[in-house]
């Protein structure tokens, strides 16, 4: 398993994320009161933040937290309205380049206890996450028109959470699609069946290690398309052996 | 119109009567079929096409005007599809029973005063009893289709169609008061002899005392025909086509046919009731020449009364079944009955 | 002969065998009806299972997934610039509008600006496929309740808006014309002029609809106190665009959101309605047809000149960052949420389209309503079906 990108990009980007924090507390006041109103009702259920000034703003959850938090949002903080809900596979994806790496790999020599969700291989963005599955989801406040993106780390590779049903009942049909193309069940949820797939199917088609099988048959021509400019940085280097 | 060949032929030879009988056939098919063809092509083609900012069809003959024959023979063609759980006779007779009672009410609609297929002293009675019998045929339609939506079409249809018969026929009343028979030669011969005000220039017709009847008997007409905006048994957004969703080819033909007939011979009805009929002012009313003229004058007539019909068809959106029963039970009875009452009173003064 | 002798239990059974008989006389039997998702009220492939008593609704369960295609797992295996083709397709009636967003998440990654000229023709073209998308509806809506003719009328113009768009784009339904930092052309030669001649037109239609659909009683009857959304339901269910501004929450984007498009320096409206009802969303449509008129025309007075396109990369690697941009669509609020790992391809993108949100309040909505509501309220929440299924 290579990792996507190198080490000092990865600190790199981290570093950067980290000093949007830092520049965020002066200026968001905004949102700086409502990570503080969050941090006082969940206490430790709130594990991490991360604003971008007058832009956007992530909080991290305790998964044990996670309906306590819509709770808290939609009857404290005014965040009635239920925007989406959905999820990210962190793991890398094992089948190489014709899906997302850099550098091609074939799943023969990349078998799946290759590539396990450990934590060490995963990279998560911003707000950070330390496991495969997070959860995502996103609220707003309809008078001020704030909007706060919420996640949570699920553990395990059959992850389940409550629902958000309860709270916003517009997360139903959310929660079924999670289920159905991540595999993240919840609990209490009045309807758990399939939103898209055919009932009898197998398989979470959004987690990295489902196969898109056209891209199995046959290599996206598209990949070899991106050509270097004359003279252009050699970032690309990767691309440039394969064509 | 049967008679006029009818007669003339006698004159000329005697016929047996299963002669007469075949010719009467044949001139009664020709005066349900023209119609319609004419009412199709005029309104369904074209005019519904120029008010939705189209030409509708060109291809088939000058502007079209052979199209009715090119659908008919598409129709024809296709396959005749019967589901497999139907109730096959009562599927199979369905679209016959329908169109049995379009050719029984063309038979009380006089074009002349000789012209007319039958003269009987009670012809409003008759037509309005027999454009009843749609209704069971359209009932048989929508259940042995055994399809949700042909049932629900027809439970529709005739709901409405019990529904609307009333004020089609208090709506009739007026005008057999004022005339003061029910035998429908008369009512034109009323008109035609009539006089408005000691005025007998255009004689009287009934649409001017008679304006409120007129009204409703359209709007029941509109229902009768299941047209927008009264076309819940086959209102396609909802439930497809309603009792018509099985049908195909030859069958689905004669569904069609019977609607655009009986919107034809319901516009006669309107314009012999209320319009004068055959009778057009300034020639004598017991000429012959009518005999000759009446049919057409009619069916000018009727193509008038079928343009409102079909204006209305193409402009509105439709009623809510609870909604369209509120109207018939609420608003057309009552005022059909305020009508009635209104007539008789001014007769007896008058 | 009967094998039961005893007159007691003669009698139990015949007293049972009444009652019987007196329930099956009472209840009546319901009807499970299965609405698409072959259907002429369904444009497209939405199915909706409805439990009937007599004609009114039970329960309602809309079953979908007929037409996903899956744009979420293709994405991640396209680059940036190759996505939008894909996203055209999410609404097909107003496609530029679904390359915004996500052009802008990746332009907020990558920390770009599209030039001013850019972003002015940007928000003509986002409002004029606006206008193509909603024109739609506002005569579609008539033949969901019966009337065939405003739809004819509603086809004939958006014709020419949907000439103007192509005269730019190049293509009339799929523009694929946005590009993160810019445009790929510029404008050509009298198309302000001409499409300000188009805008008349569509003013013309708007005043038509308004006499011939919303003016008409039985429309009012028929779409007036029915589908009642209540505004804390409609937000909690994350409903948008018309659908909740007709329910009296005074939100949109365009003004609100203020992201990339110049909405802010046009003068317009954002009208609301308190009924919620689904006379309330056509008529808050029909003036967003006539605001976004009035943008476009100030949109064309007002582009500035310079380039319509950024200093960007040949080849487009977006730093690893997490974007989230909504922008205020024909269909409502639609989102990217766009994962980035610093690659060509998008790590995760989560597409987060209007009527999805807008469909999932029906089985709470269409309960107790009447069959023929069922089609007047979907029409009047105004889903397009890849919208839903992506």
């Amino acid at each position: 398993m290579i990792p996507l990108s190198s080490p000092d990009t990865d600190t790199g980007s981290d570093a950067l994320i980290e000093g949007d924090e830092v520049v965020a507390g002066a200026t968001d006041g905004q949102r700086d009161a409502l990570i503080n109103a969050l941090g006082d009702a969940l206490g430790g259920g709130l594990i991490e933040s991360h604003v971008e000034p007058d832009v956007d703003l992530w909080v991290r959850v305790d998964v044990a937290a996670w309906v306590d938090t819509a709770q808290v949002l939609r009857d404290r903080c005014s965040m009635s309205y239920f925007n989406f809900l959905s999820a990210v596979d962190w793991m890398p994806s094992p089948y190489g380049r014709d899906m997302d790496a850099q550098v091609d790999l074939s799943p023969e020599t990349s078998g799946d206890e290759d590539s396990p969700a450990d934590a060490t291989s995963l990279e998560t963005g911003v707000a950070g996450g330390e496991t495969r599955f997070q959860l995502l989801a996103r609220v707003h406040d309809p008078l001020s028109h704030l909007g706060v993106t919420v996640k949570a780390d699920l553990v395990g590779d059959a992850p389940e959470v409550d629902s958000w049903t309860g709270v916003y009942p517009g997360a139903n049909w959310h929660e079924r699609e999670a289920w159905e193309m991540f595999g993240i069940s919840f609990r209490n949820h009045p309807n758990q069946i399939h939103l898209y797939l055919p009932s009898h199917f197998e398989g979470n088609p959004l987690r990295k290690d489902y196969p898109l099988l056209a891209r199995r048959v046959k290599p996206w021509p598209g990949i070899v398309d991106v050509e270097l400019m004359p003279g252009g940085d050699d970032s690309n280097e990767a691309l440039e052996d394969e064509s | 119109m049967s008679s006029v060949l009818t007669d003339s032929l006698t004159m000329a030879v005697e016929l047996a009567w299963w002669q007469q009988t075949g010719i009467r056939a044949v001139v009664g098919l020709l005066a349900v079929l023209l119609p319609a063809g004419t009412l199709v092509y005029l309104f369904l083609f074209k005019m519904m096409s120029f008010m939705q900012s189209r030409l509708g069809p060109m291809e088939a003959g000058p502007y079209g005007s052979l199209q009715l024959l090119a659908e008919v023979g598409k129709f024809l063609q296709k396959e005749d599809i019967i589901p497999a759980k139907a109730d096959r006779i009562v599927f199979k007779a369905a679209p016959f029973v329908v169109l049995i009672s379009t050719f029984l009410l063309v038979l009380v609609i006089p074009a002349g005063p000789d012209a007319w297929f039958i003269d009987v002293d009670t012809g409003i009675f008759l037509a309005l009893a027999v454009s009843s019998i749609s209704v069971i045929g359209i009932l048989m339609a929508g259940w042995a289709s055994s399809s949700k939506y042909s049932l629900l079409g027809g439970l529709r249809a005739a709901g409405q169609l019990v529904a609307y018969e009333l004020p089609l026929v208090l709506a009739v009343m007026g005008v057999v008061i004022q005339a003061g028979t029910l035998n429908v030669q008369e009512i034109v011969m009323a008109q035609a002899t009539g006089e408005i005000f000691g005025w007998g220039g255009i004689g009287n017709p009934f649409i001017f005392t008679q304006f409120l009847g007129f009204a409703i008997f359209l709007v029941a007409v509109q229902a009768e025909l299941t047209q927008p905006p009264f076309d819940m048994p086959v209102a396609e957004s909802e439930i497809v086509t309603g009792y018509l969703t099985e049908y195909t080819g030859l069958r689905f033909l004669l569904f069609f046919i019977g609607e655009f007939a009986t919107a034809g011979i319901f516009s006669a009805l309107a314009a012999t009731l209320f319009l004068g009929g055959w009778y057009v002012p300034g020639i004598d009313p017991t000429s012959d020449l009518f005999n000759v003229i009446g049919p057409a004058i009619l069916l000018g007539k009727v193509i008038l009364v079928a343009f409102l019909i079909f204006w209305f068809r193409f402009t509105y959106p439709r009623f809510r079944e609870d909604q369209l029963q509120q109207l018939a039970w609420k608003v057309l009875i009552p005022l059909s009955l305020a009508n009635i009452v209104l007539t008789g009173v001014l007769k007896v003064v008058f | 002969m009967t094998a039961v002798s005893d007159p007691r239990q003669m009698a139990y059974i015949a007293g049972q065998a009444s009652d019987a008989r007196v329930n099956v006389e009472i209840e009546t039997e319901g009807m499970t009806l299965n609405i698409g998702p072959q259907h002429p009220a369904t444009h497209g492939t939405l199915r909706i299972v409805v439990r009937l008593d007599g004609e009114r609704v039970v329960a309602a369960e809309p079953i979908m997934g007929y037409m996903h295609r899956g744009y979420e797992k293709l994405a991640e295996v396209r680059t940036y610039p190759q996505v939008t083709t894909l996203v055209n397709r999410i609404d097909w009636l107003g496609s530029f509008a679904n390359e915004v967003p996500f052009i802008l998440a990746a332009e907020r990654l990558m920390d770009v600006e599209a030039p001013p000229r850019a972003q002015w023709i940007r928000t003509a073209l986002f409002e004029l496929s606006r206008i193509a998308n909603v024109v739609l509806f506002l005569g579609d809506m008539g033949v969901q309740l019966g009337a065939v003719t405003p739809v004819f009328f509603a086809f004939r113009d958006r014709e020419f808006v949907l000439n103007q768009i192509e005269a730019v784009t190049g293509g009339r339904f799929h523009p694929n014309f946005d590009r993160i930092g810019g445009l790929k052309d510029d404008l050509p030669k009298g198309w302000i002029d001409e499409t300000k001649g188009v805008l008349g037109r569509i003013r013309k239609f708007c005043d038509e609809m308004e006499g011939l659909v919303a003016g008409n009683e039985i429309f009012q009857s028929r779409t007036r106190g029915i589908g009642v959304i209540p505004a804390d339901v409609g937000l909690s269910y994350g409903l948008s665009g018309a659908n909740i501004r007709a329910s009296g929450v005074d939100w949109d984007l365009r003004r609100d959101g203020g992201v990339g498009l110049v909405h802010n320096e046009l003068d317009w409206k954002v009208w609301t309605h308190p009924d919620g009802d689904s006379f309330a969303r056509y008529w808050v449509r029909l003036q967003e047809v006539r605001e976004a008129c009035k943008m476009v025309e100030q949109l064309l007075d007002g582009i500035p000149t310079g380039p319509v396109m950024a200093k960007v990369p040949r080849i487009i690697k977006v730093p690893a960052g997490e974007a989230y941009v909504e922008t205020e669509n024909p269909l409502g609020v639609m989102g990217y949420y766009v994962v980035s790992k610093g690659d060509l391809v998008p790590y995760r993108v989560k597409i987060r389209s209007a009527s999805f949100n807008n469909v999932s309040i029906t089985p709470w909505l269409l309960e107790g309503t009447y069959l023929p509501d069922v089609v007047s309220i979907l029409a009047s929440l105004y889903f397009i079906l890849g919208d839903i299924d992506r």
